[in-house]
Order: structure tokens, then sequence, then C-alpha cells
């Protein structure tokens, strides 16, 4: 039978929401499913992780050197409580796991699966490559466990209406001295970040300046939305990197969509693939942006968008 | 200081992606390839630390076929000084690249590895990862500011809660996330003084690596197609449609 152990991410001892999520994608192997916490002080991430349904139990690991969880000494950690009879090790797909979980599958020895976003079996997964333009079906080595990360927009959250039990575990690792956390600057903007936003309205090129991307800041925060940008935009200096959707920016899986004055270029359209409903706005009726719009508009951003920003 | 630099050959990320009619992979014969653009802003990274004299030595390695000599011609077109390629014709999976460049790392003695966060055709986003653990070797991934004092480097990391800080002892690991540079135009110059740069060729087998059991692909598919919607005609007519669905 199964025996699977999840990372519990806790920051200042509180579980991430992602957790919920990879609990769901256990819980299609099944067998026991229990969940480890890293944390200086673990007992209130520990104790949501225990609602959680399907969990079985749950494993608090309390350690002052814990308390940034840092890759660097969570690894050894996990890679002790591993080697006691798992058949797998699932962490989240946050920057936390990604981070994280191949320190883990190397010193383990074991080729890691990345992103899984569907469980055909114990051993047999579906993962996204080429930015979600194909999709692999993999078969992972059983032996000594898989180890996998979990792609978050695949998964629903189980419910919280368990009562696993909470183990307090001491860890027998050396654990290294030669990361240091230092800060951490929490995003300053009022709006939503752009990777877990419900909605999401992006600019393009056709926006012509930084300055008409307010048109493109009204429409989000009428609509509670994050804000984005082709590539296009973020190379002729409308808008920094960090809002760039796309194969090489941000993948992102919103309800909503809005891209305005954007074409479509393939890297772009490989960032929203996962978009539950994407508005195009674009004065040319050939964009290629129109063939994945679930609602299309031709027409000039800039009378359309302040419009609809006013009807909204 | 001697940084090493790993740069991945890849389909372009300009290119559509066609998955083969047999399920057996996707298609690569007749597409463009390019550098990693992860690798890339890597590659750009060790440059501007040696132009602030931080970096004495760049060294590019490469895995892979006979055709990934251009990926190195590349780099050294970039600025690296000279080039390994771990010459391997056949797929090298995440845990069996990290063994290979770990031990290039170790032979060469260097204090700093830098290579993309992730390489755009596998995605996987291991192979920094598995390198630092292998050599027991602090890590950065995902970074967007990197400061060399020393021996020590303080990076500047893109998580999902905003930016942290992490202070690193010499020799480490750094990945590297699209916010750190933009890599520069290569000039004809450099492309041809990079024919000239030395190029050394080995083994996995010379590394002392054998494959990992690895990954089996067992299909290969496109992913769920996107139908066209509907064109609206008036700001009016979308509000009303997505009212209709409930999505605002």
């Amino acid at each position: 039978m199964s025996k699977i152990l999840i990372i519990g991410q806790q920051a200042d001892g509180k579980l991430s929401s992602s957790i919920a999520k990879v609990v769901a994608a256990a819980k299609l192997i099944g067998g026991e499913i229990e969940v480890a916490v890293f944390a200086k002080d673990g007992s209130a991430a520990a104790a949501e992780a225990a609602k959680l349904d399907g969990v079985t139990k749950v494993l608090q690991i309390d350690r002052a050197e814990n308390d940034h969880a840092l890759s660097a000494v969570v690894a050894p950690q996990v890679v002790e409580l591993a080697k006691k009879g798992y058949s797998h090790v699932f962490a989240p797909g946050t920057t936390f796991g990604k981070d994280l979980l191949p320190r883990v599958a190397a010193k383990l020895g074991v080729q890691q699966v990345s992103d899984v976003m569907a469980v055909h079996g114990p051993t047999s997964f579906d993962r996204p490559i080429y930015a979600g333009n194909a999709i692999l079906t993999v078969e992972a080595p059983a032996a000594p466990a898989v180890v996998a990360t979990i792609r978050l927009a695949s998964f629903a959250a189980v419910g919280s209406g368990g009562s696993a039990p909470v183990e307090k575990v001491s860890v027998d690792a050396a654990l290294p001295s030669h990361t240091r956390f230092v800060k951490l600057e929490a995003q300053k903007s009022e709006r939503p970040e752009l990777q877990s936003a419900a909605r999401v309205v992006s600019g393009g090129r056709a926006l012509g300046s930084s300055e008409n991307f307010k048109v493109i800041y009204a429409l989000a925060d009428k609509l509670k939305a994050g804000v984005g940008a082709s590539r296009a935009a973020v190379d002729s200096g409308y808008v920094p990197n960090d809002m760039q959707v796309g194969q090489t920016g941000k993948i992102i899986a919103p309800e909503l969509y809005f891209a305005i004055g954007i074409s479509g270029a393939i890297q772009h359209l490989a960032g929203i693939k996962d978009a539950r409903t994407i508005v195009a706005i674009n004065k040319d009726a050939e964009a290629p942006i129109f063939e994945v719009a679930d609602f299309g508009l031709v027409g000039d951003l800039f009378q359309v968008v302040p419009e609809l920003t006013s009807k909204l | 200081m001697k940084a090493l630099v790993s740069v991945k050959r890849v389909v372009d990320y300009n290119v559509r992606i066609q998955v083969k009619p047999d399920g057996s992979g996707v298609v690569t014969d007749g597409v463009k390839f390019s550098v990693n653009p992860f690798d890339e802003i890597a590659m750009e990274e060790a440059v501007r630390l040696r132009e602030k004299g931080k970096v004495t030595e760049i060294v590019a390695v490469t895995i892979g076929g006979a055709k990934c000599e251009e990926t190195l011609r590349t780099a050294l077109a970039f600025g690296a000084d000279r080039a390994v390629h771990v010459k391997e014709e056949g797929e090298v999976q995440p845990l069996t690249a990290a063994q290979a460049l770990a031990a290039v790392f170790k032979k060469e003695g260097a204090q700093l590895f830098l290579l993309g966060k992730q390489a755009i055709d596998d995605d996987a986003n291991q192979t920094g990862q598995m390198v630092a653990a292998l050599l027991d070797l602090p890590q950065a991934t995902f970074a967007s500011k990197i400061e060399l004092d020393g021996a020590k480097a303080l990076v500047t990391r893109e998580v999902d809660a905003g930016l942290e800080t992490l202070e690193v002892d010499l020799p480490a690991v750094v990945t590297t996330d699209l916010r750190l540079n933009e890599p520069r135009y290569l000039k004809l110059p450099d492309i041809m003084k990079a024919k000239k740069k030395p190029i050394e060729v080995v083994s996995l087998g010379d590394l002392g690596v054998t494959a990992a059991a690895g990954l089996k692909a067992t299909k290969t598919a496109a992913p769920p197609k996107r139908s066209k919607g509907v064109m609206v005609k008036t700001v009016d007519e979308l509000v009303t449609a997505l009212k209709g669905k409930g999505l605002i």
C-alpha cells in the first residue's frame, strides 16, 4: 500500500493553502497520507494540516533552524524522513516546493516528476512540457520512492473536516549553515498577485507607452484584477519584466483573462492556456488572439477599454 | 574567481510546438533551436560580473549531441573564455545532467555555478537544485539580483511571497529568473572571435557518470484545444455576455 509524505509548506506558522491541493492529488493514489510540517513552532500549521480530508497523520518537526524553511536546511530532514518506508514524497508546485524537492530527489538518487497535472496510478502521471503545449505521460520508477511536485492549477482543494493525529517528531540530520536568510520583501502592490489572481488584465504593444497603460490599470482596479503584459510590451519598456505573461514569463490560470492590444504570439498564448475565459480586445480582426478567445471585440482599445471600465 | 555557466539547446521559444501524431514526442526536425532563454540570462550575468571585476574566468558547459556545439559557440560569443561539451546523443534527464555538471564544476574548481531556473523544453526546474544537492553546496534559485562579496553572495530570489534575499557562502549554485537582466545582442566580431575559442569534448563516462534510472515517457499528447468563441460587436454586448456567464 502507498504511504505518501507531503511536505507541509508553512510560513510564519501558517499552513500554505497549496497543501489542500497536494492532498487532493495524493488521495487519487490512496493509502496513508502524512503531512510533515517543518517550522520553528509548527503547532498551528500542523493543526490545520490535521483537518484536511484524507490526511492520516501529521508530523511536526520543530527546530529553530526551520524558521525560514530554507531548502538547504529542510532537505536533509526530508531525506531522513523519506527513508522511513514512504512510497511517495510530494510537495506543492510553489516556488518553495520547486526549490526544495529536487534537492531531496537528488539525495535519494531518484528522478523527480515536476508539475504533476493528472494521476493515472501510483507511478503514472501527466505533466506539462513546452509551457503546456504538450502533455507528457510518464512512468516513474517506484523505488526508492516517487518524488513529485504537484501543479496547483490542476487539483481542487480537499475540505477540512478531518482530525488526523499530530505527532511531534525529531529528525536526526546534520544541517548546514552555508545558507542564511536575510529578508523577505512582500509584494507591495495593492493589486492581486498575478499568478494567483482570479482575474487578470494584460496589455500589449498596442498600448504604445508606459503612460497609456493607465487604461489597463483602471480596468484592472474596477475588476479587482491583477495586471500583466505581453513580452512585446515588456520589451518596449512600457512595464517591468515581472509583469510578463507567457512562456518565458509567468504562466497563469485565472478565471477571467483580458488580452488587450495583444496580438497573441505563441509565446504569450503558452502563458494563458489554462485561463477559464479569455476576452480579447484588438483593432486587428485577424489577430491570432481571437482564435483562442471566448469573447472577442474588434475595436480601438483607447475607446473600448474606458467604456468597458465605466460600464462595469 | 571562476564561474561555470551551463547552457542548453532547446526548441526556440517562438516555435509552435507540434505533437507527433503517434504520440512519441514533439516534432523537432526542421525547427529552429536556440539557447534556453533562462541560460542566456545566466550567461549575461556571468559576463556582467566579470565586467565588474568579480569574476575572472567564465567556462560554459553543455550536455548533448553534436549540434550543441552551436549552443556553446553562442555562449562563447557572449564572452565565455572556453567551453566544455559533454557529448551525449541520447536523452539526458535532470538527475543525470546534474551528476555530469557537478563533476565538471568540481573538476574546474569553480566558485559560482550559474544556470537558468528551467529549460523551456522539459520545464523540469530541477537541475540547479540537484547539482547543489550532489555537491552539498548552497543554492539560490530564481535569482533576480546577485551581488558577490568576497567569499559570499547575496542573492535576491523571486518567490511566491515576494522577493527573498539569501546570503550564501561560495561556492554556490544560482539559478536565474527573467528579471535578473536583459541579455545583450551579440555583435559580429564577438561571433567571429567565438569560433576560435577552445571547446573541450568529454563523455558522461569520462566524468564517471552512468545515467540514473529516469522517467519513462509513455505518451506525448497535445493539450485540449481551446475552441474559438464568439465575436461581440459592442462593449454592451460584451458586458452582457460576461454577466451571463457570471464572470462579472
